[in-house]
């Protein structure tokens, strides 16, 4: 195995040593398990398939749940090691800076893997053994789980870029929850405030899609709202042509790529 | 200097300069260290003893300068380049979660040594029966040697010990220094920083003095004495009755410390030690023993701390 496999492997088994696996799998499971056992109680009415109603409540929540898991499991990845001392001695090894961060990277993303497969996948496949279900909706679930796994590599990724700007450990923990009360929270908040002072005056239909596009977050609720039809009914949402899954997933892929490259190079830079 | 002599140096330093802001960590440092040598680096905290290391392991580029080690610029080396070196960290830390012998597993696996290899370098450090506690409950004594058992790892030809000794207890200290010299002997070069004068004094093959950033004087115990020229204390153990008249003849050759009726101690330098030996020799059975007693590291050390006049 390689520097990078080694490292990957490493950190998805510090993963299991200090529960981090467990914990998110069991954080995602509960509440998986939760919405769609609420959720399959009334199907039997508005005929919408159980999976389709998981896919909207769920992606309601993990648009704040994913983003929280991600930024706690990563945010000292890097500055956690130098401020231990770990990082100078494991760079005396043969492994290069880029395999270092691609390696905790691949490493944490099989910890969010484990945790969104087992944690989403088993609490569906039991409701959907009790209730009758579509094709469809399994497509549009597997695709919640799918786009949940980018967003936490978005958030991953954005943490390791805190995580190789600051000096402390403690500086990271408040960069990190100021990043995910900017991008989950406020960012909507201050959209929304913005249209409504505006009364449609300014912010055109454009800019306005613009300013959804530049947030992961969104992103993520629009790919999973409006990639099918039924769902985007059930959520209130006309599925909007212009945003198509793929350039919607591009962008969000974009927002992984962009912070790891960045990482990568101040990293390489960076004195020890 | 030939190139056979730059392949004899496992490390070859020549004008290295590093800067960090305003800060200078080393000021044009030019030093060698032959292959299977222990050096033995000294200096006070701040001193550049750990930015020359950091150098020489590639972890960071000099300002100015050059830097060889193995025979390669540290910047630029290879995965089996990296291979051939040992690193023990000045406070050498591991991840708390992991077992001693996950930690060492997973340095064996990025040198690609072999299980029975580790294990085996396990037993060396005498964790072997620890190795599968958490490092969380190790002591310091043990999670320094956990870092010299990874260090270990490969059979590497040059090892870097920044004050590997911190935290151990005098028996501990004596197995690591044992540990090192036995590597030595099959070749393996090693470069050590401490502040335990007295332990390291007897270890090292020569000893560089660093202060504030630059070479103070490098060289074998007795160098620098002699060129700190400080004197040598010889200790003479006289026939009964004889004290008295030994000392009046000797008096003129160096410094009389202490005169009693068994012996007699006087202190001189290097210049005038061979004249004085000449003059015992010729007193014949009234001198009963002698003793050489050469200047101690810590009174090298401290002669060029307080001499502000760097060489």
């Amino acid at each position: 195995m390689n520097a990078l496999g080694i490292i990957a492997a490493n950190e998805f088994l510090d993963g299991l040593r200090n529960r981090w696996v467990a914990t998110a799998i069991i954080l995602l499971g509960a509440m998986a398990l939760i919405l769609l056992l609420t959720g399959s109680a009334p199907t039997g009415t508005t005929r919408a398939g159980v999976l389709d109603i998981g896919v909207v409540s769920l992606s309601s929540l993990s648009v704040y749940l994913i983003p929280l898991i991600a930024l706690l499991l990563s945010f000292d990845a890097l500055v956690g090691e130098f401020e231990r001392g770990t990082m100078l001695l494991l760079l005396t090894y043969p492994v290069t800076r880029w395999q270092v961060v691609m390696g905790k990277f691949l490493g944490q993303m099989m910890i969010l893997f484990a945790a969104v497969t087992v944690g989403f996948g088993l609490p569906a496949v039991a409701v959907v053994l009790l209730a009758e279900t579509g094709s469809q909706s399994w497509q549009a679930y597997i695709t919640m789980m799918g786009s949940s796994l980018v967003l936490g590599a978005v958030f991953i990724a954005l943490a390791y870029l805190v995580s190789v700007l600051v000096r402390e450990r403690s500086t990271a923990v408040g960069a990190s929850i100021m990043l995910w009360l900017v991008l989950v929270v406020l960012y909507d908040l201050a959209l929304l405030g913005l249209l409504l002072a505006d009364e449609g005056q300014r912010i055109s239909q454009t800019l306005f899609s613009a300013l959804i596009l530049v947030n992961p977050t969104d992103l993520y609720r629009l790919l999973n709202l409006t990639a099918y039809n039924n769902i985007g009914q059930l959520a209130g949402i006309a599925a909007r042509a212009e945003f198509g899954p793929l350039l919607l997933l591009g962008l969000m892929v974009m927002w992984i790529i962009v912070p790891l490259v960045a990482t990568i190079s101040i990293f390489q830079r960076r004195e020890l | 200097m030939d190139n056979k002599t730059l392949m004899d140096n496992a490390i070859e330093v020549t004008g290295v300069v590093k800067r960090y802001g305003n800060q200078t960590a080393v000021r044009n440092v030019d030093l060698s260290v032959r292959t299977g040598e222990r050096m033995v680096l000294v200096g006070h905290n701040g001193a550049g003893k750990t930015t020359l290391m950091k150098l020489m392991l590639g972890l960071t580029r000099p300002c100015e300068g050059k830097l060889r080690v193995l025979g390669c610029d540290p910047v630029k080396a290879t995965a089996a380049q990296r291979c051939q070196t040992g690193f023990v960290p000045e406070s050498v830390a591991f991840h708390d979660t992991m077992k001693g012998v996950e930690v060492l597993a997973l340095y064996a696996r990025l040198k690609g040594v072999a299980a029975p290899e580790y294990r085996s370098i396990l037993e060396q450090v005498g964790l072997d029966k620890a190795a599968n506690q958490r490092v969380s409950t190790y002591s310091k004594g043990m999670r320094q040697r956990l870092g010299l058992a990874q260090a270990m790892l490969g059979k590497p030809r040059l090892l870097f010990l920044d004050e590997p000794t911190s935290g151990l207890d005098p028996s501990l200290r004596r197995q690591f220094y044992d540990l090192i010299d036995t590597l030595s002997l099959s070749g393996t070069t090693s470069l050590t920083s401490s502040h335990s004068l007295n332990e390291v004094e007897t270890r090292a093959d020569r000893i560089t003095i660093m202060k504030a950033g630059s070479i103070a004087a490098c060289g074998t115990l007795a160098d620098l004495s002699i060129q700190a020229g400080l004197p040598t204390m010889i200790r003479l153990k006289v026939a009964s009755g004889h004290t008295a008249k030994v000392a009046e003849q000797l008096a003129a050759m160096g410094e009389m410390h202490r005169v009693n009726d068994h012996g007699i101690e006087i202190s001189c330098l290097e210049t005038s030690r061979m004249d004085l030996l000449r003059k015992i020799v010729d007193m014949d059975k009234v001198i009963e023993d002698i003793d050489m007693i050469p200047a101690r590291l810590d009174r090298i050390y401290n002669h060029y701390m307080e001499n502000e006049q760097l060489q």
